[in-house]
């Protein structure tokens, strides 16, 4: 579904992907994990298109086509959707009138009618039971005096609703209280299938518990510095990032 | 034709002055030669003039015009649709370069309620009493040169405890064949607990010669009564628009005007103001302006505290695009007398682009000691954080760019007591917005 080669991308000058090499088939979760400042963050919105970041080497495929040459909107429409660390509050757009105008706004790039208004309200009541959104919320301006938790939970409701082939969760664990963060991860769990793949970026085992991985990557400096599989994150859990990143610093000596 | 001559010389020495006009007889005529001389002596104001400061007027003036202008025109079907609010049902006013066509209008009959020509009502005592009296618009050269040489607009005027079953709208519909110096003058008067809503609405017809319109509209709220005054400011490329509206509340009345800028035109200048005669009135002025291209888009408010326990609220927002100009000034005077006034007001702007470019400044003049007053001002820049959220959802750039731009707008919209003006503000407003980003 996604293969990324040799990645390389800066933003304002500075170097931040230095050679990302990934490949992501459908039916896969793919954890990442990875210090402060890695670059995982970066990853995402070079992904979902951000239009700061250069991508100065390498190439991302997509469902068969060059991801980079899209706008974000296009790759949005072709089926990414990124759950951003930091959602953005937008003062004066309701959450729904937004969401509707997404889902239309991707319908007809597939030349699909846009929805029935008695369709939409059926389509969102049933996503916001899976993903436990309060429904209050809806009307409201988008994120806007949402609490911490209240974005991410957005953010997954907003992933439910839009129906993306290929979802990066950055940190959507972060902020949510331990019950949420069951809740999500079951919404989340509920989404997957064999067509689907996603790609979690994280910092806590805990969520991993809930949301088994098929492979933990680990970004260091730009780069994905290994990859291993559920057992990797325990590790990481127990012994930190040091020994991983003395390890790259013996091979970059060597 | 002004052609070499400068436009003031022109005014002043090259048409027949007011004493030449068809209804040279009637009762207004020594106002209008006063209003000339004032004129003369005011003279046509330049960047040195410090209500002008941002507002280049000559520029706009340097082409040759003429006074003469085409009394009715060929309005089809198609061109009065562009103008209407679809879904409202309302009354419709129709004017030709500020001249009636009741052929192509929809009075409100028999009721406490007339809409007449001006030059018709030049023997009304209403008229009489308030034609060019506002204080405020004594020291205006345009409003002068309007007084002096208008050619006719409309007198509205609500009986006592009146009121409509619904609004009415009107459309003033420019036309020139040859660049055309137009000048509309209308007077809305409400009597004692008299209610009316207005909505005004501009079409274009021609955009091969320049229509410059010089309109004055004076209002006249007597006691108790209550006025919707909604302006909506959206004409052809061609066009240049000097807007005087001059406002007298008495005791009681509450006056609510909403002015949209959403120009095609090069130059929008409206002068709003009003004077509050009467305790205990309520004034709010809404004002949203769009601007893109090399627009210039200026907006002079003045809010007259007079007498005590005045309640004064406004709140404009701006967006402007590409290399475009906005000028705002908020003048509120609160009077010695003008005790336990409130008095608020907002300036807040939004810049989508980096040529764009807002001066604002607020002028507040307070002499009475027990009152509330506060203003305030904001210019922010495009945010390209919310731009890319909303891209990333799938929304394209033009669908995204008009859902921040009308939620910027909100605040102003949502003021809007008629659900098919708000409809049909939010679709000019995307519309305005798709059309500046493809251009
Ligand atoms: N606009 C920018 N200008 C300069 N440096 C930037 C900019 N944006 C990001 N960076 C830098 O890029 C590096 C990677 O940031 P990124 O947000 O991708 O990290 P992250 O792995 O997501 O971290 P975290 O775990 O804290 O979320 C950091 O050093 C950050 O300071
Ligand atoms: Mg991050």
């Amino acid at each position: 579904m996604l293969t990324i080669k040799n990645l390389h991308a800066e933003v304002d000058g500075k170097k931040i992907l230095k050679g990302i090499n990934l490949e992501i088939r459908k039916g896969e979760m793919h954890a990442i994990m990875g210090p402060n400042g890695s670059g995982k963050s970066s990853l995402s919105s070079v992904l979902a298109g951000r239009e700061n970041y250069t991508v100065t080497e390498g190439e991302v495929i997509f469902e068969g086509k060059n991801l980079l040459d899209l706008s974000p909107e296009d790759r949005a429409r072709e089926g990414l959707f990124l759950a951003f660390q930091y959602p953005v509050e937008i003062p004066g757009v309701s959450n729904l009138h937004f969401l509707k105008t997404a889902l239309n706004e991707i319908r007809t790039y597939h030349n699909l009618p846009p929805l029935e208004s008695k369709e939409f309200l059926k389509l969102t009541k049933e996503k916001q039971q899976l993903v436990d959104f309060n429904a209050n919320l809806m009307n409201r301006s988008l994120n806007e005096g949402f609490s911490g938790g209240e974005k991410k939970r957005n953010e997954v409701f907003q992933l439910a609703m839009l129906d993306p082939k290929l979802a990066i969760l950055d940190e959507t664990d972060s902020g949510l209280d331990i019950d949420a963060l069951r809740i999500v991860a079951a919404g989340v769990n509920k989404l997957r299938n064999a067509d689907k793949a996603f790609m979690v970026i994280t910092h806590y085992q805990r969520l991993l518990e809930y949301i088994v991985p098929d492979f933990v990557h680990v970004l260091y400096n730009g780069q994905i510095v290994k990859t291993g599989t559920k057992e990797l994150a325990l590790e990481l859990e127990e012994k930190g990032y040091d020994w991983l990143k003395e390890e790259v610093h013996q091979k970059e000596s060597v | 034709m002004t052609s070499d001559k400068s436009f003031y010389e022109f005014i002043s020495n090259g048409v027949p002055g007011p004493e030449q006009k068809v209804d040279a007889d009637n009762a207004i005529m020594p106002a209008r030669k006063l209003a000339f001389s004032r004129f003369k002596e005011l003279g046509l104001p330049t960047i040195k003039t410090e209500e002008w400061r941002y507002t280049n007027v000559q520029r706009f003036l340097k082409d040759a015009f003429t006074l003469a202008q085409e009394e009715q025109a060929t309005v089809t079907p198609e061109q009065l649709k562009a103008a209407s609010i679809p879904q409202l049902d309302s009354y419709r006013v129709v004017l030709v370069n500020g001249r009636l066509q009741t052929d192509l209008s929809e009075l409100p009959a028999g009721g406490k309620i007339t809409v007449s020509k001006l030059s018709d009502a030049a023997g009304n005592a209403q008229l009489q009493a308030w034609f060019d009296k506002h204080p405020h618009l004594q020291s205006q050269p345009f409003a002068a040169l309007n007084a002096a040489l208008f050619a006719d607009g409309l007198f509205i005027e609500a009986g006592v405890n009146a009121t409509l079953d619904k609004p009415i709208q009107i459309i003033h519909v420019y036309t020139a064949s040859a660049n055309a110096f137009i000048q509309p003058r209308h007077l809305v008067v409400l009597h004692k607990s008299a209610t009316l809503e207005i909505i005004e609405s501009a079409v274009g017809l021609n955009d091969s010669a320049i229509a410059f319109v010089n309109a004055v509209t004076e209002v006249v709220l007597e006691e108790n009564a209550e006025l919707w005054h909604y302006n909506i400011q959206s004409t052809i490329k061609n066009s240049r628009h000097i807007y005087h509206t001059s406002a007298t509340q008495k005791a009681d009345s509450r006056y609510h005007h909403f002015n949209f800028t959403l120009p095609s035109a090069e130059l929008t200048r409206n002068n709003l103001s009003v004077a509050l005669t009467g305790s205990n009135t309520e004034t709010n002025l809404h004002g949203l302006y769009l601007a893109t291209g090399t627009q210039h888009v200026d907006n002079h408010t003045f809010v007259d505290h007079l007498v005590p326990n005045c309640n004064s609220n406004e709140l404009y927002k701006g967006v402007l695009l590409d290399d475009a100009n906005g000028v705002f000034t908020g003048k509120i005077h609160v009077h010695q007398d003008a005790q336990k006034t409130n008095a608020f007001q907002q300036n807040n702007n939004l810049l989508m682009s980096e040529k764009a470019n807002i001066n604002s400044q607020p002028q507040l003049e307070i002499y009475a000691d027990d009152v509330k007053c506060s203003h305030g001002f904001t210019v922010g820049r495009f945010s390209e954080e919310s731009l890319f959220y909303l891209r990333s959802r799938g929304i394209g750039e033009e669908a995204a760019k008009s859902l921040l731009v009308n939620a910027f707008a909100f605040d102003i919209t949502d003021q809007v007591h008629i659900p098919a003006l708000q409809d049909f503000l939010a679709e000019k407003i995307r519309q305005y917005v798709a059309g500046a980003i493809n251009n």
